[in-house]
């Protein structure tokens, strides 16, 4: 029995011919996309496409991880079955046969399981996206289509075996073909070479279907996903690139061509998973953003107005508005910068960018932005913190305390006390407590008073890069000019901002949260510490974002709490990279929510599931958003401290 | 139809110290705002200007660096921005003030395009005697309709203007022909926030200078030589120092109990 080379040839080199078409009109739009460099470190990018994409180290993350794996290595596996199937349909004389039987046997072996496993995986998908789906929409005509495609390649595979051996084929590799040999029972030998024909032309229409169906379905990220993975930012994505300030310039993004190549191959490589949405508070809190949803708009609008600015013509569909293919600005407005989408995507796509990219054409271009934010735009620049206090309180916390200035001189550290721990009533107690233990500690510290500006991370955040640009650069020549190299913050978002944001700038600082600092202390012995008297009761951290998961400080504040209060925090159902944000990052610290359910109440009745006696955080706007949430669900008997309070009541009694 | 925007450039901050020898404002090392009442004349005027298509000019008389002042103007989307700077302009009073910027109104009035209305603040953050408005209405001879709250209607054809006045517990509904000053309140609007690629246009903009060679005006009438009013004496009234009652924070309760006694003791509140 061998095949048609004289029918199959022609069919597969036009199917091979469509499909090369089909790759090449969608992937020659990413290369729309502005120039970024993501070709440096070449070693290091293998790795992690080894690691992530090969290894599929974030897919395994999740509980149907598992099965995913399954089905790419059984893709990848069976890709040697299904080029020697196109070979051999051209060329009857190629075949694995003409290996050494000591290979030719084993690998049929393989081939034979892993076609078993992969129809178990599919079947197993199936059913999944039928009884628990990742998301509701995720039961889409097309999942099922390719799911059915492949259970179809593999039990044509098993046919094709199956009808050989009943034909009298193969006999030395049936004891290799347990499934096959399996299969082969069930054919009449007379029928066989029927079998074998309806077999083969399955396999061969299917396979030829499934090539030509890929490049327009979300299957493109099996071409995309590797790549996709080579290419991703191998820092954390916890900032934005900066924008040249000069006339003719556009700002941010409100067209797809004005996203960067990467980003578009990210759209590209979007497999709809739906991690990133079962992740992102905003969406799980009833607001209108779905990150998939963005990464899909994307795709739509790239698809559809790439090819018209390939040829130079006007694009008919807005980036930003509403329907498919644009992204509606409420999604564009309830982002927290958290990142949670990003540290679940198993390919690495960057949600958060794009979002404050859009954030900033439509704040810098067009002025349009959620009403309660120009007070804060304006107070920012006016007066460089958000409430629009006069500077000049800016060091009043310190009254009831003795406080050096900054002098590079006489002081070790600059401690940057940030705009919540100067003016904001209930973290000011915090700038107090962790002042003590400095003091206490013997570190040599001081501040810039009145003249410490804002660093600027909300307004970055939101898009106005304008005034960020303003904010960072008069930042940066002060801390030039008064020779600051070493930085204590107690907010994690100057913390962020100072350290990784402000190295766009060419300023590099050893930036130290106040959670590092007083575990450095706590180490070294340089607090006596007492917490016989600890009043905290069980205590549960909450992780802050810009800590956490933009900068990986996860331990720090645990040691600390630890150290405070004798036993080790508890922990809530999600921390560390999987936690749950307040809801105030991003500048949505400064926003209404007007859509769906608070998320500081969703965090607060996480946390409070622990029954919690105190909730440890560590950055101030956590502080505001536990505070405001448990007055909301009248838990009046629950406390919220900062690390550096909980540390003070055992350091300082 | 031509609308001038009279915008002058305050000190930010509702500290301002007082110099107690030459009882002026100190105004060293404290940054300068738009005078928050004219950001809603402004704002109105750009709002009239995208409406109808008239053309909007800012004045403002100061020092040379309210050069700042205009700019933001500019980057908001005036088509003209003037300085009204001399040496001789300064330590005007209201009056002064109000003729030089009325002289400079009808120069543009003769020179550039009819002016059909003047939009003022209801009064500056530092000055706040909220007499400049009128007294540029006075001198221009136009109708004066102050502490506007919301232009109900503008009729370009019959060249009239029906507004609302906020009052003090009531809202007046008056109209008057064109030419007209307004001065308005903050209810009037929400000011826009500028574009970027309008900031750096108005970065790179030419505020066009008048001084006092251009305007020809009687030294006796402007300046110091031209205000009539003289300041003996300015002084912070002196406060009682506030004072905090107990431990809010460690305890809330006994906290409000103490200054609700001290509020009744004191015959603030009344159960």
């Amino acid at each position: 029995m061998t095949p048609n080379p004289t029918i199959f040839t022609p069919l597969l080199i036009v199917s091979l011919g469509i499909f090369a078409w089909g790759c090449w009109r969608r992937l020659n739009l990413v290369a729309l996309g502005a120039s970024e460099n993501r070709f440096d470190s070449f070693g290091r990018r293998m790795g992690e496409m080894l690691l992530y994409a090969f290894g599929q180290k974030r897919v395994l993350a999740s509980p149907f991880g598992i099965n995913h794996f399954v089905i790419f290595w059984s893709f990848l596996i069976l890709l040697i079955a299904n080029t020697e199937f196109m070979l051999h349909g051209v060329f009857p004389f190629i075949s694995l046969e003409n290996l050494p039987a000591s290979l030719y046997l084993p690998l049929l072996l393989v081939l034979d399981i892993i076609s078993l496993l992969a129809l178990a995986a599919v079947g197993i998908a199936a059913v999944r996206r039928i009884a628990a789906p990742p998301y509701p929409e995720a039961r889409t005509m097309e999942a099922f289509f390719i799911l059915g495609l492949i259970a179809v390649l593999m039990l044509a595979y098993f046919s094709i075996n199956g009808s050989r051996i009943a034909h009298g084929e193969m006999t030395a590799a049936l004891p290799w073909l347990p499934v096959s040999g399996r299969v082969a029972s069930f054919i009449p030998s007379a029928s066989a070479p029927s079998f074998y024909a309806i077999g083969w032309w399955t396999h061969a229409v299917v396979l030829l279907l499934f090539m030509n169906y890929l490049p327009y379905s979300k299957h493109l990220h099996i071409l995309t996903a590797i790549p996709n993975c080579f290419f991703r930012r191998l820092e954390q994505p916890n900032t934005q690139p900066r924008e040249e300030f000069t006339s003719g310039n556009e700002f941010g993004v409100a067209r797809v061509d004005r996203f960067s190549w990467k980003d578009l191959l990210d759209s590209l490589s979007c497999t709809e998973c739906g991690r990133c949405q079962n992740a992102c508070p905003a969406g799980i809190t009833g607001k209108p953003l779905n990150p998939r949803g963005i990464m899909h708009e994307i795709k739509v609008n790239l698809l559809e107005n790439g090819p018209l600015l390939k040829r130079g013509e006007k694009p008919v569909r807005p980036l930003i508005g509403e329907g498919e293919g644009s992204c509606p600005e409420g999604a564009i407005w309830s982002c927290t910068t958290c990142g949670a989408c990003m540290g679940v995507c198993p390919v690495f796509i960057e949600h958060v960018p794009k979002i404050v990219q859009m954030r900033r054409n439509l704040v810098e271009e067009e002025a349009r932005f959620p009403e309660e934010l120009l007070n804060l735009f304006e107070n920012m620049e006016g007066r460089s913190n958000p409430w629009g206090i006069a500077p000049t309180e800016r060091a009043k916390w310190s009254a009831t305390l003795e406080v050096k200035p900054f002098d590079r001189e006489t002081t070790e550290y600059l401690f940057y006390v940030g705009c919540a721990g100067s003016f904001d009533s209930r973290n000011k107690h915090v700038t107090v407590a962790l002042a003590q233990l400095m003091d206490r500690a013997g570190i040599s510290w001081g501040i810039l008073g009145k003249d410490e500006k804002c660093c600027g991370d909300s307004v970055r955040r939101l898009g106005n890069e304008f005034v960020f640009d303003r904010m960072a650069r008069e930042n940066v020549a002060l801390f030039r000019e008064r020779g600051v190299t070493k930085v204590i913050t107690q907010c994690p978002h100057c913390f962020s901002t100072l350290k990784n944001d402000y190295r766009q700038y060419g300023l590099e600082l050893e930036v130290i949260h106040h959670s590092e600092l007083l575990r450095n202390l706590v180490r070294d012995g340089r607090l006596a510490l007492d917490t016989s008297a600890a009043a905290f009761g069980a205590t549960v951290f909450h992780d802050s974002c810009y800590l956490g998961r933009h900068n990986d400080v996860y331990d720090a504040p645990r040691e600390v709490i630890q150290a405070g209060t004798g036993t080790a925090p508890v922990e809530m159902g999600r921390n560390r990279d999987n936690a749950f944000c307040c809801g105030a990052g991003g500048g949505r610290m400064w926003m209404e929510e007007h859509a769906g359910t608070r998320i500081n109440l969703a965090r607060v009745e996480e946390a409070l599931q622990q029954k919690p006696d105190t909730i440890c955080v560590s950055c101030p706007y956590c502080m505001t958003m536990f505070e405001d949430g448990l007055k909301d669900v009248k838990a009046e008997n629950v406390r919220v401290r900062d690390v550096a309070e909980i540390l003070a009541e055992a350091a300082l009694r | 139809m031509l609308i001038v925007v009279c915008i002058k450039q305050v000190p930010d901050t509702t500290q301002v110290q007082i110099d107690p020898v030459t009882n002026t404002l100190v105004r060293e090392g404290i940054p300068f705002i738009v005078n928050p009442y004219d950001t809603h004349a402004l704002e109105e005027a750009l709002r009239l200007k995208d409406q109808f298509g008239y053309r909007v000019a800012a004045l403002s008389m100061g020092p040379p660096n309210a050069e700042a002042t205009l700019k933001k103007a500019l980057a908001l989307g005036v088509d003209r921005a003037i300085l009204l700077s001399d040496r001789v302009f300064g330590g005007a009073d209201t009056l002064a003030t109000s003729n030089v910027l009325a002289a400079a109104i009808r120069k543009l009035h003769d020179e550039f395009d009819r002016v059909g209305l003047v939009l003022c603040g209801k009064q500056t953050i530092d000055g706040d005697t909220a007499q400049v408005g009128p007294g540029i209405a006075s001198r221009l001879n136009f109708r004066q309709l102050t502490l506007v709250d919301r232009i109900v209607n503008l009729d370009p054809v019959g060249r009239k203007i029906r507004v609302s006045r906020k009052l003090e517990g009531r809202h007046e509904i008056v109209e008057t022909p064109l030419p007209a000053m307004l001065t308005v309140v903050r209810e009037l609007n929400r000011p826009r926030y500028p574009k970027v690629p309008m900031r750096l246009a108005a970065a790179e903009a030419i505020v066009e200078v008048w001084n006092n060679q251009v305007l020809k005006l009687d030294e006796q009438s402007i300046g110091l030589k031209g205000s009539p009013t003289w300041v003996s004496k300015i002084f912070s009234p002196e406060r009682a120092k506030g004072e905090i009652l107990g431990d809010g924070y460690g305890d809330p309760e006994g906290t409000a109990q103490l200054l609700v006694g001290r509020l009744l003791s004191q015959d603030l509140l009344a159960l």
